[in-house]
């Protein structure tokens, strides 16, 4: 294809070239990640994304708290019980914290805080009652153990990005598809030209992770 | 019972299935707008990962069946 040389006409940009991303406050936009997941991109501006996470993250969350009847999302590490899914789940931030609230409350042998009138997020008192629980609600109590983990992982990635901006890269399928258009692109003379003018080269304030 | 027939066994497993759904499109949406800026990117970078965690699962789906014929 022939290029036009007038200076008028802006060459064609390219979707997933990196972008230069205003991160103001990263400690900020990390602390902010975490207590709400999104909360850290809300912060810094980008909000198609902060809404994008938050209601993808939230949702997966107390979704997969729901299945388990509120009771998949809890704190307890002692010689019966060592709760490790709470490890993921704490990703999450502040919808996990009351987990640790209700631990602290339980093992002070105080009643735990009544949500809704249910016991959410209460450790179970012993192995008997966790085991109610299981029969209780059957492959979802694992099902909306694993939903809720996957939630507070994907929130580590949130917050990564909220620090860092985002790992810029191409998908599989488009490299592949602009390797091919190289390989059958007729050789151009004007390609050796020196690449000076790149924007992240004139601006050493902005953004620029590499492309993988 | 080594016959295509006991395929019709897992039917009653397959709305298990169904709990992959949410999961396959909130993971696909959040790690490609970890990795992009801009919609267009997301959606086809979402797009892509999406049908490669369906493939991925659709691969151990088979190795699995194979493994467990003779059982």
């Amino acid at each position: 294809m022939a290029q036009d040389s007038s200076p008028s006409t802006t060459p064609p940009v390219d979707p997933y070239a990196e972008v230069p991303v205003d991160l103001k406050n990263r400690e900020l936009a990390l602390l902010l990640a975490w207590l709400l997941p999104g909360g850290g991109h809300l912060y810094q501006g980008r909000r198609g994304k902060g809404i994008l996470f938050m209601v993808c993250i939230l949702s997966t969350y107390f979704l997969g708290l729901s299945m388990g009847g509120g009771h998949v999302v809890y704190a307890k590490w002692d010689s019966e019980d060592k709760r490790l899914p709470f490890l993921c789940q704490v990703g999450v931030g502040a919808p996990a914290l009351p987990a640790l609230v209700q631990a602290f409350r339980v093992t002070r042998q105080q009643e735990p805080i009544l949500i809704f009138g249910s016991p959410v997020m209460a450790p179970p008192v012993d192995t008997i009652q966790l085991d109610d629980w299981h029969r209780e609600y059957g492959f979802l109590f694992e099902m909306g153990t694993l939903y809720t983990m996957i939630a507070g992982l994907l929130n580590i990635l949130v917050m990564y990005d909220a620090f860092a901006g985002p790992v810029f890269m191409i998908p599989d399928s488009m490299r592949k598809k602009r390797a091919a258009q190289e390989a059958n692109a007729p050789p151009n003379p004007s390609e050796a030209a020196p690449e000076a003018t790149s924007p992240e080269a004139s601006d050493p304030s902005s953004h620029a992770s590499k492309s993988r | 019972m080594n016959t295509p027939l006991a395929l019709f066994g897992i039917l009653p497993g397959i709305s298990l299935l169904l709990y992959a759904m949410p999961l396959i499109v909130v993971v696909s949406l959040v790690y490609a707008a970890t990795r992009h800026e801009v919609w267009q990117p997301i959606l086809k970078h979402a797009l892509d990962t999406g049908i490669w965690i369906t493939g991925f699962m659709g691969v151990v789906f088979v190795v699995l069946l194979f493994l467990g014929w003779g059982l």
